[in-house]
């Protein structure tokens, strides 16, 4: 019978305790964000998937389509093509294709690259029913931004 | 009806998984019962088997980088600094001493997140919500320190052979002093709130002892085998990177049970905050990453590496044979080895009592698969 009292008490005091704690946060300021209409600022850091860089001063990318990113990437993502204009010196750029469903965005095709003309954009919101809309055109992503 | 007969009806198999939430991923238990109580507990693995292992070893050693954060996503960052310490060990690479710290810092923070989430999982399995949502909120703090440096929130690609990718700068340091300071004032609300809870209590003290000498035949490593009494840590006792430098203690439970494990990890976090408080303080200026030949080549011989990852020891095993692709990669991840004790421990006790268990063992199935 004692026991069973001071089971109670026992008991009862750490239930007390808890709802204090929850009291407490309950008075606390909001750490969540009600997220579709709020949003919280990502950093500049963060690591989406890669995009071409924009090169303002010449209105064009800095590629030159040399393949070291298709050639070190870990999951075979990636996919450059390259050709030679009629009159121009460099070769063009046709195609850059990026397959994110087999990415894991280790970064090693923006540090091998020999121009820097890679980036990591800061998209973040993809979900989609379909693998083919995770097969970026990065060419025309880039086309896009163009002025 | 004899009695036999009686205990033959009564007996019954019951699938715990791969579903079942309290297994924390795709892990099936094959539970022989009887009425209440397990008479035998089979765990059954290879459902989220992804030959990481066979990755490494088909592709030159820079490409399985990103896959060593996907066997333990929860504690990736020491997963990353074993490898990376592995190939640097192997090629004779040279890390700066600021790089060094810097793993240091990330892969404690990055333990304490580890740890806070497996304390809101572990109690989450025994039935009380509130918890994980406490732990989330502190974890939080870590994670968005860790993506201002890293780039990513959870399967983090950080380390780089012979350094890391990105050096930290004054807004992460006062940031996780601020963190470390905000952390030492949560322990109350979780002292409050779990560790003095009497249904707590009640579910984890006494329950699933393990014993030194069982702890150490099933090669059990980290807070489960210290909970065991056994002050074994890589970090101590077979110091890697600049953990020597640093001092702190290993805590150890006292007979194994559920609630010793949990005050290990509880402890732990301290501790971890301890060496992350001293290593902002000698944190020395320099570069963060020494100039590395493109083309690494592993020559013939074998090498192994071993770093405390959250869970216990995790060792990387690699046999190279002059070319930059591994010949062979064996990972020994810790909780393959924790689990495989249940079938022992888990021999007639109540089916509540083996989800406690097993919460309290922090298994993470990925890694186990792998």
């Amino acid at each position: 019978m004692k026991q069973y009292f001071s089971e109670l008490y026992t008991g009862g005091k750490s239930l007390v305790e808890g709802l204090g704690v929850t009291m407490k946060a309950l008075f606390s300021p909001i750490v969540t964000v009600q997220y579709p209409r709020e949003e919280i600022d990502i950093t500049p850091n963060y690591r989406g998937h890669i995009d071409l860089i924009l090169d303002t001063g010449k209105n064009t990318y800095l590629c030159i389509s040399c393949g070291m990113c298709e050639k070190s990437c870990p999951s075979d993502c990636i996919k450059v093509k390259g050709k030679k204009m009629e009159g121009e010196k460099k070769k063009s750029l046709v195609l850059f294709d990026l397959d994110f469903t087999k990415c894991s965005l280790c970064g090693t095709c923006v540090e091998v690259c020999p121009k820097d003309a890679l980036e990591y954009s800061q998209e973040y919101n993809l979900a989609a029913f379909t693998k083919e809309a995770f097969h970026f055109d990065i060419l025309k992503r880039l086309e896009e931004r163009r002025i | 009806m004899l009695e036999s007969e009686y205990q033959e009806q009564n007996r019954f198999f019951l699938n715990m998984g791969p579903q079942h939430p309290s297994t924390h991923g795709v892990l099936l238990i094959v539970l022989e019962m009887e009425g209440e109580y397990v008479l035998d507990p089979q765990p059954v693995l290879g459902f989220i088997h992804r030959m990481h292992e066979k990755m490494g070893e088909s592709r030159p050693c820079q490409g399985f980088m990103p896959n060593t954060a996907r066997m333990d996503y929860v504690c990736a960052l020491p997963y990353n600094h074993g490898y990376v310490s592995l190939i640097e060990r192997k090629a004779g690479i040279e890390v700066p001493k600021r790089a060094e710290y810097i793993r240091v810092i990330t892969s404690e923070l990055n333990r304490v997140a580890s740890h806070l989430l497996w304390l809101g999982a572990y109690l989450l399995d025994l039935g009380a919500f509130t918890p994980i949502l406490y732990g989330f909120d502190d974890r939080e703090h870590i994670l968005d320190i860790l993506e201002r440096i890293t780039g990513s929130r959870l399967t983090y690609c950080y380390y780089r052979f012979g350094g890391v990718y990105k050096d930290v700068d004054d807004k992460f340091i006062e940031a996780t002093r601020a963190f470390i300071k905000r952390m030492r004032k949560r322990y109350v609300i979780y002292e409050k709130l779990v560790t003095k809870n009497i249904i707590f209590i009640k579910r984890a003290e006494n329950i699933g002892i393990v014993s030194p000498d069982m702890a150490l035949r099933y090669g059990m490593t980290g807070p489960n085998l210290r909970g065991s009494g056994i002050a074994y840590d890589v970090r101590k006792n077979e110091p890697y990177s600049v953990y020597p430098e640093f001092d702190f203690e290993i805590p150890v439970g006292e007979q194994g049970d559920c609630l010793d494990r949990y005050m290990v990890r509880v402890q732990e976090i301290e501790q971890s905050l301890r060496i992350i408080e001293q290593a902002l303080d000698r944190l020395p200026d320099g570069p963060v990453r020494s100039k590395v030949k493109k083309n690494i080549k592993l020559t013939p011989g074998d090498c192994n590496f071993a770093v405390e990852a959250a869970r216990g020891e995790l060792s990387y095993y690699l046999v190279g044979d002059g070319t930059s692709t591994p010949y062979r990669l064996k990972v020994r991840v810790p909780s393959y080895s924790n689990l495989s004790c249940l079938p022992e421990l888990g021999r007639g006790i109540l089916l509540p009592d083996l989800v406690s268990i097993l919460g309290s063992f922090d298994l993470v199935i990925p890694e186990m698969d792998r």
